[in-house]
């Protein structure tokens, strides 16, 4: 099995849907109950990936899978091609471990045409595990747009008041950076072909060796890079997010958040930045400061939001950028901290969109002004979004202190210092308006009488937050578990994007790699 | 003089005639089996010409890798005349498929309809294989013809009978500065034959500069971008897709465009090969003329048979970058593109004949509101059908999209590549128009009186099958297109 154990993980979720056609549509207990079983066997088909001590000690990839799959001879060719490694072995964790939760957590959210809404939510699955694993660009571009059908129909049918324009202007949006980014796939294939590179079909690792000129290797992170950053999504192109995460149901917006986001921020560290490495210095100053712009623009006006579901979409355009300048310090410390606050980022502002989910199915509003002394008449509650909110501040002994923290450090110790000076200055903001809505909602009397009837947590609201609490402590008190099996890939990356003109900060070999937490090697200038 | 005649007889080839040869025997039995049916039953033709063109597939499908020339190289039944033949077989056995009952609903059952539709494609299959100017005429003539009259069918409906008129008039020009053209170019260079022709071109390197050769060819160019819709000859297009009988609209839009593609492909690839830089930059600017003015007067669009008229001009500037490639990838792309848009926009069409109401007055953007949720099959079908109009994956829109850009982007056409890719991106919005109110919308009617038959429900199942089949695994495809390329 371990063969096409990814083949397996990726498709089950399609294989789901086909027997999901046949249930009958108004027995709605059957349809969310057999998806929820099939999104956890599809989570138990990818756990051996998690306990493979492999990861720990090559930075390659691993349970390739390769078939030829369209071959026109010299006019161009297509594999079906896959692999994991340690960048996206935790994204493909975070995946299939989302997938069920989200499920659970629309249990008495979603009644209209549960059919569909399942489907969608499979299919979705398929997709974003289909790309993180993909290792031949044109099967990437298949499952990177049909990640964009479900959605468009998760946001448009089962959304709020504006979905339809939400649902358009996202598909859209993405599309539109999409589109841009075949052109660029199609041309660095043929440029590669031309210049006598041994192609085999449009695989990564063999595109990772081609030596393209500089003027190319612009123009082609340009076009790469504008459509991650559409989906990051980096400030001036996040004007999607609020719209959409607003305007989706629980469900999407989690998994919105939770993974979707992450397929920007994997994309640079998969395919722009290490395929176009000549073309990395030009660009980081500016991403990196668009990175910083997002941080403190994000923050700012996510202070200013009334609903609580804008609030932590606009958190989002500000965690991601912390993300993305890790990633662009281009040292261990910068990249561990990138990597793991993708993790992050998917936990805590997953499990923010549910506590947002929890409290609009009692109240039916998201309006801060109409809640007030929560706490009070939901105390479990009120002790997860606490734990919650801290994570997402990032304090320390929570996830998103380690994450933020080593992507802060490496970037303070890279040519983007001044970048994480300003970035610092997120931190705190962040600390301000998540606490400033923790209190306006929780904190003080109940003011608003329909709050009175607050009824806490259900057992099953409970299981939902368990695990992603679990993993808040986890990835905050021992990171290692996971820094492990992300270094040897992370350190083979850097070191491919070395051999560019790329300033990388000078790096102590790992004696032993995997054994040390990233925080523990020192980089510097 | 016994050598002669004996030169004569050797010249005739029926093997490079003969699908069209069948098809053609085939429309007139079907002629008189229809005089002598009972008015108002036709089902019994429509299966007959079901059969005919199976039988025709056949024969076409028989010459592959075997090109058959003949009557003094005015023929040549090729791979390339043979992926075109198909494309126009499967475009017309589609569109019988979804006729039978929809004529039975607008209550003009006549029997002639099916041989019509025989005649056209017979038409088709003698442009794509025709090598002399005169063939390609021929061709040409029995296609528009018979299109004419399919296009004005409805005899008692004045939209129908303006597309018919519309059609036939801007049709009848069109085909006249074609035959100007043909007539200019035989004097300039003393001869017919696209061989002949470029034997022309390559002794005279100036013929760029030779004002009546030019002008031919210009005016023959008039003809088939004329009949392919593209822009600047793209006016007839909405009006008389719209007035025209569904199930002739989804014809015209694929099979005849694909035979006029086949035409201007061979006229100008081998005929005109001399003139490849100026060509290029004429189909360049064409190319992008053509789908930017689809994409953007479709965006307007309340009326789906407009829309769609639109879309399927910009289509046509799509599969043109082909043309601008002009090189082995992208001219094997347009065989693939042309045949995938058979399936996917025909099987959009052949959803619409289903929820049309007699007249056909629903069919605007409001009138599939809800559509999704009260025929889910049929709206599943035409959100296929729509993604793949769109171009994305795992639909064959995709794969044939990519094809041709990859062509182009073989060639270094970069921008047009990028301009073609930020069209598609226009084109989303009036698709996902009709999704959203077939999805997104509540439905205000309960669609009671969508029948599903039976020939419709298999047209429509054969275009899902076909759409995903080239999107998910197209190799094989891909590779009989490239088989069959210049």
């Amino acid at each position: 099995m371990a063969d096409y154990l990814l083949s397996i993980m990726t498709f089950f979720p399609l294989l789901g849907i086909l027997v999901l056609l046949f249930i009958p549509r108004d027995n709605g207990g059957l349809l969310k109950g057999f998806t929820l079983a099939v999104s956890l066997i599809t989570f138990a088909i990818s756990l051996p990936l998690a306990f493979d001590n492999v990861f720990t000690t090559s930075g390659g990839m691993h349970y390739r899978e390769f078939y030829e799959w369209i071959n026109i001879g010299n006019f161009f060719q297509m594999n079906y091609n896959l692999g994991v490694d340690g960048i996206s072995l935790w994204l493909v964790m975070l995946t299939t471990f989302i997938t069920p939760i989200t499920i659970l957590s629309t249990w008495n959210a979603v009644d209209k045409n549960v059919k569909g809404f399942m489907a969608m939510l499979l299919l979705l699955e398929t997709g974003m595990l289909g790309a993180f694993i993909s290792l031949d660009l044109f099967l990437f571009y298949i499952f990177w747009e049909l990640m964009l059908i479900p959605m468009y129909f998760l946001i448009g049918i089962w959304g709020g008041k504006n979905r339809i324009y939400a649902a358009v202007k996202f598909f859209i949006y993405t599309a539109v950076g999409s589109l841009l980014m075949l052109v660029a796939i199609i041309f660095v294939y043929y440029f590669a072909v031309q210049s006598g590179v041994p192609m085999n079909g449009f695989g990564i690792e063999e595109l990772y060796k081609l030596d393209l000129p500089y003027n190319a290797q612009f123009w082609l992170f340009l076009a790469f890079g504008f459509s991650f950053a559409i989906k990051v999504p980096m400030f001036p192109l996040h004007t999607w997010l609020p719209d959409a995460h607003t305007e989706a149901p629980t469900a999407g917006s989690v998994i919105l958040a939770a993974v979707l986001l992450k397929m920007g921020t994997y994309g640079y560290i998969r395919f722009a930045m290490p395929m176009f490495p000549e073309a990395l210095p030009t660009f980081i100053p500016f991403l990196a400061f668009l990175s910083v712009v997002g941080i403190i623009y994000g923050s700012l006006v996510a202070m200013m939001q009334d609903d609580i579901k804008k609030l932590v979409a606009y958190s989002s355009v500000a965690h991601l950028g912390f993300v993305m300048l890790g990633i662009f310090a281009l040292n261990m410390q910068g990249f561990a901290g990138g990597m793991i606050q993708m993790i992050n980022h998917g936990i805590s502002t997953g499990a923010l969109f549910l506590i947002v989910g929890f409290l609009y199915e009692r109240r039916h509003t998201r309006l801060i002004t109409e809640f007030g002394g929560v706490a009070t008449k939901m105390p479990i509650f009120a002790t997860i979004f606490m734990i919650i909110t801290f994570s997402s501040i990032g304090l320390p002994g929570t996830n998103g202190f380690v994450g933020e923290f080593l992507a802060l450090m490496g970037a303070f110790h890279s040519s983007l210092r001044w970048y994480a000076v300003f970035a610092t200055s997120g931190v705190i903001l962040a600390a301000i308006y998540m606490l400033w809505v923790y209190q306006r909602v929780m904190f003080g009397k109940v003011t608003n009488p329909e709050n009175e009837k607050l009824k806490d947590l259900s057992l099953r609201e409970i299981v939902i937050m368990l695990p992603l609490l679990l993993f808040v402590f986890w990835i905050g008190i021992y990171p290692n578990t996971f820094f492990s099996k992300m270094n040897p890939a992370m350190e083979q990356m850097l070191e491919h994007m070395g051999q560019g003109k790329v300033a990388v900060v000078e790096m102590h070999q790992p004696t032993d790699a995997g054994s040390h937490a990233p925080v523990k090697k020192h980089g510097h200038n | 003089m016994e050598n002669l005649v004996q030169e004569a007889i050797q010249n005739v080839n029926m093997q490079a005639i003969m699908p069209s040869l069948v098809l053609c025997v085939f429309g007139m039995v079907l002629l008189m089996v229809s005089v002598f049916s009972k008015r108002g039953n036709t089902t019994h033709v429509a299966w007959l010409s079901i059969a005919a063109l199976v039988i025709t597939g056949f024969v076409t499908l028989s010459g592959w890798n075997n090109p058959q020339g003949g009557f003094a190289d005015s023929v040549l039944f090729d791979n390339f005349a043979t992926f075109f033949s198909m494309i126009c077989i499967i475009a017309a056995g589609l569109t019988i498929l979804m006729s039978d009952d929809y004529l039975k609903r607008e209550g003009s059952p006549v029997g002639e309809y099916y041989p019509l539709i025989l005649f056209t494609t017979a038409g088709a299959m003698w442009m794509a294989s025709g090598t002399d100017l005169m063939t390609i005429f021929l061709g040409l003539e029995v296609l528009s013809i018979s299109l004419y009259v399919l296009a004005g069918f409805f005899r008692d409906q004045t939209r129908s009978n303006e597309a018919g008129l519309k059609y036939f008039f801007l049709g009848a020009f069109s085909t006249g500065f074609l035959l100007y053209g043909v007539a200019l170019l035989y004097g300039v260079t003393g001869t017919t034959k696209i061989q002949g022709i470029a034997a022309y071109v390559q002794a005279n390197p100036d013929s760029a500069m030779n004002t009546m050769f030019i002008a031919g060819g210009l005016l023959l160019l008039v003809g088939f971008l004329f009949k392919i819709a593209a822009a600047p000859f793209h006016m007839w297009t909405p009006d008389v897709y719209q007035g025209a009988p569904t199930p002739i609209t989804a014809f015209m839009s694929a099979g005849p465009k694909a035979a006029a593609f086949a035409a201007l492909m061979r006229v100008t690839i081998v005929g005109l090969d001399g003139l490849q830089s100026e060509l290029t930059s004429l189909f360049w600017v064409l190319a992008v003329l053509t789908m930017t003015v689809g994409n953007f007067i479709a965006l307007s669009q309340k009326d789906l048979k407009r829309m769609l008229a639109y879309s399927s001009i910009s289509h046509a500037g799509y599969a043109m970058v082909g043309l601008v490639a002009w090189n082995a990838v992208g001219l094997s792309a347009i065989l693939f593109y042309m045949l995938v848009y058979t399936f996917m926009n025909m099987g959009a069409f052949a959803v619409l004949v289903l929820i049309g109401k007699k007249g056909e007055d629903n069919l605007t953007l409001d009138g599939v509101a809800g559509l999704g949720y009260k025929k889910p099959i049929l709206g599943i079908a035409l959100t296929i059908f729509l993604f793949s109009l769109m171009g994305l994956p795992p639909t064959a829109g995709f794969t044939a999209k990519f094809y041709i850009f990859a062509g182009a982007i073989k060639a270094g056409y970069i921008w047009l590549a990028v301009l073609g890719v930020l069209n598609s991106a226009v084109s989303l919005y009036y698709y996902l128009r009709i999704m959203v109110q077939m999805y997104f919308k509540d439905p205000e009617e309960d669609f009671a009186w969508v029948k599903i038959n039976v020939p419709t429900a298999i047209s429509i199942a054969i275009s899902v099958v076909g759409v995903l089949y080239l999107g998910i695994v197209p190799g094989a495809v891909m590779n009989l297109a490239k088989l069959a390329g210049f």
